[in-house]
């Protein structure tokens, strides 16, 4: 039982590292703000996700978990609002220089 | 495996360190300064010190990272580019931080092996206190002066920033709220705070038993404050006002009240009666939290803008 959610946590929690690699790749990478913006985001709430979501059978007792799911929950908050203001940014700096 | 972690851990903060100084625009300086703070606060978790690792990751990044952002806005395009520091001026101060910093190198190299440590003293004292936490303890306990002045000396900086304000103004609100507040921000600072606050109030709980505590339970609620305030929800408070300054000044006196008092049931200054060290503790803890917040946001919030209305 054990073995089989130590497969799991290290089957999720290698996606989601890939997945910021793949982000930080992009955000290296892509031309612009908002492309480079849009990797990032997508990368840290589905790579934190899968990372969450990886550790929870690794809980040792349901407050763990339930603290693991309300970091993620907040990560996502914060992260799509700094995603939303700083597109706003570019937005504006767009139509008036 | 961990050597490598520690030896990329290393290496990112020497080049961020690196970066921090030699960027020429100041804003993306204090945006790599405050990345600096975080893996900062990572570092110190690698040391299992997690008290300081909250504590650097709340003040020395988000604290004084919201603090730099906010005075080079406000400095921003009024003729900085007069260069007030000379060449010598600059190579002076970077002879300084050398001269310090390999001082401080070679103080912690010289330490014999295993270093002098006081560590066994103060977990054997733990039980008097009634805490579980040993950073705690150290802090409120043993060597609860320095706390004291450490607090005072975040009411002196307030002084020191609210003393900006021209007379017109003076012991009037502080200008927080951006002129448009954008709709996510809006929307952040209606969901966040509750959360924010359970948060704050948690760490400084916990932190009488695992690590946590005060200045960190102060950031968040400092950092939950100036949210509902820089989206417009509630207006800042008057600087002459009661309320708020009764909540700056209540940790330190309810930490001298209670440091007198140690003269007539205890063994002195500072001293607790040993039944009741606990809840002694947790008060002035709890009002120092409250103190430490208002002030950390005013802090940031900076001088009276607006005249007070009376």
């Amino acid at each position: 039982m054990s073995d089989l959610a130590d497969i799991v946590t290290v089957i999720l929690v290698g996606a989601g590292a890939l997945l910021f690699l793949a982000g930080a790749l992009g955000l290296l990478r892509f031309p612009d703000t908002l492309s480079r913006l849009h990797a990032i985001s997508k990368a840290d709430n589905l790579g934190l996700g899968l990372i969450v979501l990886g550790l929870l059978p690794q809980a040792t007792s349901i407050g763990d978990g339930l603290k693991l799911l309300c970091i993620w929950l907040l990560a996502q908050l914060s992260a799509a609002t700094a995603s939303q203001l700083l597109a706003r940014a570019v937005h504006r700096g767009r139509t008036a220089p | 495996m961990m050597l490598l972690v520690d030896i990329a851990l290393v290496a990112g903060l020497l080049a961020l360190a690196a970066h921090v100084v030699a960027e020429a625009d100041e804003r993306s300086a204090i945006i790599a300064f405050l990345s600096l703070g975080l893996l900062l606060g990572l570092a110190w978790v690698r040391l299992a010190a997690p008290d300081v690792a909250l504590t650097e990751i709340a003040i020395g990044g988000g604290g004084t990272g919201i603090l730099l952002l906010r005075a080079e806005a406000a400095i921003r395009g009024r003729g900085k580019h007069e260069e007030p520091v000379t060449r010598t001026g600059k190579l002076a101060i970077a002879a300084g931080c050398a001269a310090i910093s390999i001082g401080l190198g070679l103080a912690v190299l010289s330490f014999s092996s295993p270093a002098p440590t006081l560590a066994p003293a103060a977990a054997e004292a733990l039980p008097a206190t009634g805490l579980g936490n040993p950073v705690t303890a150290v802090l409120l306990a043993y060597r609860a002066l320095d706390t004291l002045l450490e607090k005072v000396v975040v009411l002196l900086a307030l002084i020191g920033v609210w003393s900006l304000a021209p007379d017109a103004v003076w012991g009037g609100t502080p200008e927080v709220r951006p002129g448009e507040v954008p709709g996510p921000l809006a929307y952040l600072a209606r969901i966040l705070p509750p959360f924010g606050v359970v948060i704050g109030v948690y760490m400084f709980w916990v932190g009488a038993d695992a690590p946590g505590g005060t200045f960190q339970a102060g950031t968040v609620l400092a950092a939950m404050w100036l949210l509902v305030m820089l989206a417009g929800l509630r207006p800042p408070p008057q600087t002459a006002g009661l309320p708020l300054r009764l909540a700056l000044a209540g940790g330190p006196v309810l930490f001298l009240v209670i440091a007198f008092l140690g003269f007539a049931f205890a063994d002195g200054f500072l001293a607790y009666p040993k039944a009741w060290a606990k809840p002694l503790i947790v008060a002035i803890e709890a009002a120092l939290t409250l103190s430490v917040a208002a002030a950390l946001a005013m802090l940031v919030a900076g001088p009276a803008r607006k005249a007070p209305t009376r």
